[in-house]
């Protein structure tokens, strides 16, 4: 049993390794981190106006965390597999004598492992909100972690969606739009559509399944492990269509 | 050593390859040698476990690529065609991820790269990003990544394809050192160098073999006796049969 685990994930570090210097080997990663922290700051201050809720807290800067997620995530994971595609190294990969889990989730993990990056580096606001005043450290602590989990979920479905195509455009904009869905299915506008139109039964369903109704649920600082099970099992529902996706290379 | 039985695969409603079977001994070098879209690759494909075949199986030192994939797959070196590379790793970079994709034991990996690179001839651009190398370059850092784990069978898809007569003249040095101790696939359209290249040829035309023989022999088929004419002779042969 732990054998032939072990044999479906054998890759796992090569493939990570690789991916992980492909991020840094180009401007991609930097790019990436500068960008996704300025937009994070000049929503955090210009948008949210951190400084005038005149609360010491993070609200409105996490609350920004699904939207940019949205973006800049599937941006980072599109290349994943659509780029194997198009150079046609993933004749390469699979012509190794490795299992394809081991190469989607050292995929996934490097991309993570970015996108983790970028979370560590917001720390100064963290700082910042300690210096002016106490806020519950805890809960914020609880939140980073959650949203980090949520990167990961963000991150399978760009992933997924990076192995249909050989292109990297087309991976880009399907996977902003399956994000969207399960971002702004907890949005109150989309929301109070939903219930005007199907009832509250139907729209408190919808709003289970919203990145933004399990991430809120993090920031009033409960750690509850249906969120946790919940953008876990995301991203293994999505790891594995993304097994599913790249496998169908090998049919023809 | 590798065992191709009657392989059989289509692309839709394509017949793309229709019953492939050859079988090729360790110390030969066998010439896999037809038109464009005969399903050369195709079957090269197959061979190493990149496509499913819809019928037939491939023996590579006796495993299975259908129901032992990856033991299979562990004693193949396969160069696959363009040889598709990481542009934005450097070659010891590239062959250091094979040997930790293909679990080479890590008191062994320096020296499998070592002797891979001296092997290929490119201890020259060791330092370059592999995207900016010429084609002669890319050609030999695939091939370096397909001898890397020194397998017993090796399957090489248009080896020398586009490259000058120098670099190709180095690739059927390496080629030839390399015969002894291993079963040798190669696929390619230069005629010319299938006499020096291989030991046997075999021919195949839309999805058939046409030709399993000596590449004299093979030449002998034809009023002029040239590996072209026969060439000509046997694929257009078949082309007017289905007419």
């Amino acid at each position: 049993m732990t054998g032939a685990i072990r044999q479906q994930m054998s890759g796992f570090t090569a493939t990570y390794r690789r991916e992980l210097n492909a991020y840094f080997a180009t401007p991609m990663a930097y790019v990436f981190l500068a960008v996704f922290l300025l937009a994070l700051g000049l929503f955090t201050w210009e948008a949210a106006r951190f400084f005038d809720s005149g609360v010491a807290d993070l609200q409105p800067f996490f609350a920004w965390h699904p939207w940019l997620y949205m973006v800049f995530l599937p941006a980072l994971a599109m290349r994943l597999w659509a780029d194997e595609r198009a150079a046609g190294t993933d004749e390469l990969l699979l012509s190794l004598p490795l299992g394809l889990p081991g190469l989607v989730l050292g995929k996934l993990c490097a991309a993570w492992t970015v996108a983790g990056t970028g979370l560590l580096l917001t720390l100064p606001m963290w700082l910042s909100v300690n210096y002016l005043g106490s806020p519950d450290n805890a809960a914020i602590a609880l939140t980073y972690f959650v949203s980090f989990l949520m990167a990961g979920a963000y991150l399978s479905i760009g992933a997924a969606v990076s192995a249909l195509t050989g292109s990297q455009v087309t991976a880009f904009v399907i996977s902003v739009v399956i994000a969207f869905v399960f971002t702004a299915a907890g949005w109150p506008l989309v929301l109070s559509t939903v219930q005007t139109l199907f009832g509250t039964g139907f729209a408190d369903l919808i709003a289970r399944f919203s990145f933004i109704t399990q991430f809120e649920s993090a920031q009033r600082g409960v750690l509850e492990l249906r969120v946790v099970a919940y953008f876990l099992g995301f991203t293994a529902t999505f790891a594995f269509l993304n097994c599913l996706w790249a496998s169908r290379r090998r049919l023809g | 050593m590798l065992d191709v039985r009657s392989l059989e695969k289509a692309y839709g409603s394509k017949q793309a390859v229709r019953g492939i079977s050859f079988a090729v001994e360790k110390g030969t070098v066998l010439g896999f040698l037809g038109p464009n879209g005969a399903g050369k690759s195709t079957t090269m494909r197959m061979i190493a476990g990149v496509l499913e075949p819809d019928v037939g199986d491939v023996l590579i030192d006796g495993k299975s690529i259908i129901s032992d994939r990856r033991a299979a797959q562990a004693a193949l070196g396969y160069l696959p065609e363009g040889a598709p590379l990481y542009n934005d790793m450097t070659p010891p970079e590239f062959l250091a991820f094979l040997a930790s994709a293909r679990q080479i034991p890590k008191a062994q990996r320096k020296d499998a790269i070592e002797r891979t690179i001296a092997d290929a001839r490119i201890s020259g651009v060791l330092g370059q990003r592999i995207g900016a190398l010429s084609k002669g370059y890319r050609r030999r850092v695939g091939l370096a990544g397909a001898i890397l784990h020194d397998p017993p069978v090796l399957v090489l898809d248009e080896p020398t394809d586009g490259l000058d007569p120098n670099q190709k003249r180095a690739v059927r040095a390496l080629i030839a050192r390399m015969a002894p101790t291993k079963a040798i696939v190669i696929s390619t359209h230069t005629l010319t160098e299938v006499p020096a290249m291989c030991h046997r040829a075999v021919l195949v035309d839309r999805g058939r073999i046409v030709a399993d023989d000596t590449p004299e022999g093979l030449a002998r088929r034809s009023d002029e006796g040239t590996l072209e004419s026969a060439f000509a002779r046997l694929t257009d042969q078949v082309e007017e049969e289905t007419l």
